[in-house]
C-alpha cells in the first residue's frame, strides 16, 4: 500500500515519491528474503542448536536436550569418516567422469551444432522431465547383471563370469555422473559459446594448430565454465544418498546415506546435524580452495 | 611443440581466378589481381561485395571454390592459416581477453618457437606506442589502444603479407582519422605488403597505393585513388567514390580526340581517353567541385534553378535543378568570386572539357549512390 501510494504522489514532486523509490529494491528483495529466513536461516540454526543436544537418561527415543555437546561432532565424524571420505572420492571421481562427458558435448553444441543448437540443449534438460529417482531406478536396469552393458563387457575374454556393476561403487559413481550430467553441460556450454570464434581464428593466423588453439585460447577461456560445471556437479554429488542407496550396496555408503538413516532410523538428531555441519563445512572449505586455485575470479 | 614449418616466401600476392560459392551464392566471381610487394593495397566496396571473402581466402581461414592464391612463387591455395606468412588483423581486433597484452603479442612468436620473445614484443608495442601498457589485459584498453595491440600482435611475425579487416570500424571519426596515418606510417616502417579492407572510401584513399573497388564479388576498377576518381570507369566506381553528376546522351562524333554527346539539345565534349565505352549511349560525368556557376565554358547548362544549399565550412554545396529532370550537385570553395546563392535563384553551369567522362550508357545510374554509409 505504501508503494501505491508514494507512485501515486511521485508525481507531484511531493517527499513521498523519493521515499517510495528508496523502498523498492527493498521490496523488491522481500519475497526471497522472507523465503530465506524462513526456509534456511531458522532451520540453519535449529540445526545448530539440534547439534549440540544430548538425549536424557532413560527418556523416550527422539527426546533430547540441549547440554552444549561439542564432542557430539568428534564423535560423529569418528562413527563415520570412512563413509565422508567415500563420499568426497565418489563425488570427486563422477566429477571427473562428467566433465569427459560435458565437454566435448558442449563443445559440439556450442561450436558444431548448426541449426540443430537449440535441439540438443532441450536434449540435455529433457531427464529433468522424470523423476530423479525414477532415472536412478533405471540404472539398475542397464546395468544388471544380465542387462545390455554387463553382457556386452562379458563379450571380452579374460572378464571373469562373476563380474558385474549393479551394488557397486562404479554403479554408484556412474549414477552420480549420469544425474548431475546437466548441471556440468549447460555452463560449459555457456561459457564455450560467449568465446568469440575469431579469437579461435586468431589463434590459427598467429601459428597455431587446433590442438594448440584447443590448449592455449578454448580451454583457458572455458575455465569458468569448467568451474560452474564442476561445482554444481561435485556439491551436490557428495551430498548425495539415492544414488548410493539405490545403485550401491552397504559397503558404498556415503555420508547422505549415514544422515538420512541417522534422521529417519535411528532418530539420532543430533549426531545427524552434527554430520549435515561438518559436511557443509568442509565443501565449503573445499570450494574455497578450489576457487582461490582456479583464479577464474580474473577471467571476463 | 615449436611449429617452425611457417613458409618464408616473399613476393607479389597473386590471385588468379578465384572464385568463392557458398552454396549457389557466388560471393566471389573469378577474381584475379596482383599486389605487389610491399605495397599498401586497399579493396573497397559496400558490404557483400566479397572483399572480406577475398581477404579471409588470403588468410586461409576459406577455401576458394575455385583459383589459386600464391605469393612469390609458392601456390598457398589450400596451405593451413598456420602455414602461412600471412597475418590478419581482425575486425573487433580478436585479442585474447585470458592473456596480457605481452602474451596477445607474443602468441605467434611463442607458437613458431623464436628466441628473443620478450625484446621483440618490446619492439611491437614500441612501434605502436603502447609499451606502458604490456602488463595489462584487452579489455582495460579502450577502442583505439585494442586496435593498435591488433596490429602490433599481427605485426610482431613479420607476415609477407599484412591482412586488415574493416579495423578502424569500431572507432569514432577522429580516432579512425588519427589511425589512418599511424597504420600508413607503420606500412612506409616495416615495408610489408599491407591489404585493408573496408567500404568508407575516405580510409581506402587516404592510406592505399591501390585501391581495387569490388562490387558483387568482381573488381570494378583497380588503380590510385586519383585514377578512380577522377576517371571512373563505371557508375558504380563513380558514385561510390565521392559524389557525382552523370547526365545521359549519346555520342554522336568522335574525333580529334574528343568525343561529342548530345543530351536534351545541349552538346558536351568529352576526351577520348575518357571515354570508358564504345557504345554510343553513354553517361556524361562530372564530379560536384569541377563545376562552376558560370556560363561560358565549353560545356555548359543554362536555365538552372538552386533548390537547395548547404553551407558545410570549406564549401557551399548547392543542388541545382536542370532544365530538364535532373539534380545536379556543385560544390563551390569559399573563397572571393563566392557566389552565394539563395534557393530559387536561376544559375548556369559550366565546366572543361578535361575534367569529363563518359561511361557505358547501358549500367544502372545509380549503382554503388546509396551503399557507403552501411554499418
Amino acid at each position: 500500500m505504501a508503494f501505491l501510494h508514494g507512485l501515486s504522489k511521485s508525481h507531484t514532486g511531493s517527499g513521498s515519491g523519493l521515499k517510495s523509490r528508496s523502498l523498492t529494491p527493498y521490496i523488491l528483495l522481500a519475497p526471497g528474503l522472507i523465503w530465506l529466513i524462513t526456509f534456511f536461516i531458522i532451520p540453519i540454526f535449529s540445526l545448530a542448536s539440534t547439534s549440540t543436544m544430548v538425549r536424557p537418561e532413560g527418556s523416550q527415543i527422539g527426546t533430547y536436550v540441549q547440554e552444549l555437546r561439542f564432542a557430539n561432532y568428534i564423535d560423529a565424524f569418528l562413527a563415520s569418516r570412512e563413509q565422508y571420505l567415500r563420499s568426497f572420492i565418489y563425488a570427486a571421481l563422477a566429477t571427473l567422469l562428467a566433465l569427459a562427458i560435458a565437454y566435448p558435448l558442449a563443445y559440439a553444441i556450442a561450436f558444431k551444432s548448426g541449426k540443430f543448437r537449440n535441439i540438443l540443449l532441450v536434449l540435455v534438460i529433457a531427464p529433468f522431465f522424470t523423476s530423479f529417482l525414477l532415472r536412478t531406478i533405471a540404472w539398475t536396469q542397464i546395468l544388471a547383471d544380465s542387462g545390455p552393458v554387463v553382457s556386452a563387457i562379458k563379450v571380452i575374454p579374460f572378464i571373469d563370469e562373476t563380474f558385474r556393476i549393479n551394488n557397486t561403487s562404479t554403479a554408484v559413481v556412474i549414477g552420480l555422473a549420469y544425474n548431475f550430467l546437466p548441471f556440468m553441460t549447460l555452463p560449459l556450454y555457456a561459457s564455450l559459446e560467449r568465446i568469440d570464434p575469431r579469437t579461435l581464428e586468431a589463434s590459427g593466423d598467429l601459428y597455431a594448430n587446433g590442438l594448440t588453439t584447443f590448449r592455449k585460447v578454448t580451454l583457458p577461456l572455458s575455465m569458468p565454465g569448467v568451474v560452474a560445471g564442476t561445482l554444481l556437479t561435485f556439491i551436490p554429488a557428495a551430498g548425495d544418498y539415492v544414488n548410493a542407496a539405490i545403485l550401491g550396496n552397504p559397503n558404498t555408503k556415503m555420508i547422505g546415506n549415514v544422515i538420512e538413516s541417522r534422521f529417519f532410523a535411528v532418530v539420532d538428531y543430533p549426531t545427524a546435524a552434527a554430520l549435515s555441519f561438518t559436511l557443509m563445512a568442509t565443501i565449503l572449505i573445499l570450494v574455497t580452495l578450489y576457487i582461490r586455485r582456479s583464479g577464474t575470479d580474473e577471467l571476463v | 611443440m615449436a611449429n617452425n614449418k611457417v613458409s618464408q616466401d616473399t613476393g607479389d600476392l597473386k590471385l588468379d581466378r578465384v572464385s568463392k560459392y557458398y552454396g549457389d551464392f557466388c560471393a566471389v566471381d573469378d577474381l584475379s589481381l596482383v599486389v605487389p610487394d610491399g605495397s599498401f593495397f586497399a579493396l573497397l566496396g559496400p558490404s557483400g561485395c566479397g572483399k572480406t571473402t577475398t581477404l579471409r581466402m588470403v588468410a586461409g581461414l576459406e577455401e576458394p571454390s575455385a583459383g589459386t592464391i600464391s605469393i612469390g612463387d609458392t601456390d598457398i591455395t589450400t596451405q593451413k592459416p598456420y602455414r602461412r606468412n600471412v597475418n590478419t588483423v581482425f575486425q573487433n581486433y580478436a585479442l585474447f581477453p585470458h592473456l596480457t597484452i605481452f602474451e596477445n603479442i607474443a602468441f605467434g612468436l611463442r607458437r613458431r618457437g623464436l628466441k628473443d620473445v620478450k625484446s621483440e614484443v618490446e619492439n611491437a608495442l614500441n612501434l605502436v606506442e603502447m609499451g606502458h601498457l604490456a602488463q595489462r589485459k584487452p579489455n582495460q584498453l579502450s577502442g583505439g589502444q585494442q586496435q593498435r595491440i591488433a596490429v602490433a600482435r599481427a605485426i610482431v611475425n613479420r607476415p609477407e603479407v599484412l591482412l586488415l579487416d574493416e579495423p578502424l570500424g569500431a572507432l569514432d571519426l577522429k580516432l579512425r582519422r588519427q589511425m589512418q596515418i599511424e597504420l600508413k606510417r607503420i606500412q612506409t616502417e616495416v615495408g610489408i605488403t599491407f591489404i585493408h579492407v573496408t567500404h568508407d572510401q575516405e580510409e581506402a584513399m587516404t592510406m592505399a597505393d591501390t585501391i581495387a573497388v569490388m562490387n558483387l564479388g568482381k573488381i570494378e576498377q583497380m588503380g590510385s585513388a586519383t585514377e578512380l576518381y577522377e576517371a571512373p570507369k563505371t557508375a558504380f566506381v563513380a558514385n561510390f567514390l565521392g559524389q557525382c553528376n552523370l547526365i545521359k546522351g549519346k555520342v554522336t562524333n568522335r574525333a580529334n580526340g574528343k568525343a561529342v554527346v548530345s543530351a536534351k539539345g545541349l552538346t558536351f565534349e568529352v576526351p577520348l581517353s575518357r571515354v570508358a565505352t564504345d557504345n554510343e549511349s553513354v553517361f556524361v560525368g562530372v564530379r560536384p567541385e569541377k563545376l562552376r556557376l558560370d556560363d561560358n565554358g565549353i560545356n555548359s547548362i543554362k536555365d538552372c534553378v538552386v533548390i537547395d544549399r548547404s553551407f558545410v565550412g570549406t564549401s557551399t554545396q548547392y543542388l541545382v535543378k536542370a532544365p530538364w529532370d535532373l539534380d545536379l550537385v556543385v560544390f563551390e570553395q569559399n573563397d572571393e568570386g563566392l557566389h552565394d546563392l539563395r534557393v530559387g535563384d536561376k544559375v548556369s553551369l559550366e565546366w572543361d572539357a578535361e575534367h569529363t567522362f563518359a561511361l557505358d550508357g547501358a549500367q544502372d545510374i545509380n549503382a554503388g549512390a546509396d551503399l557507403d554509409d552501411e554499418e
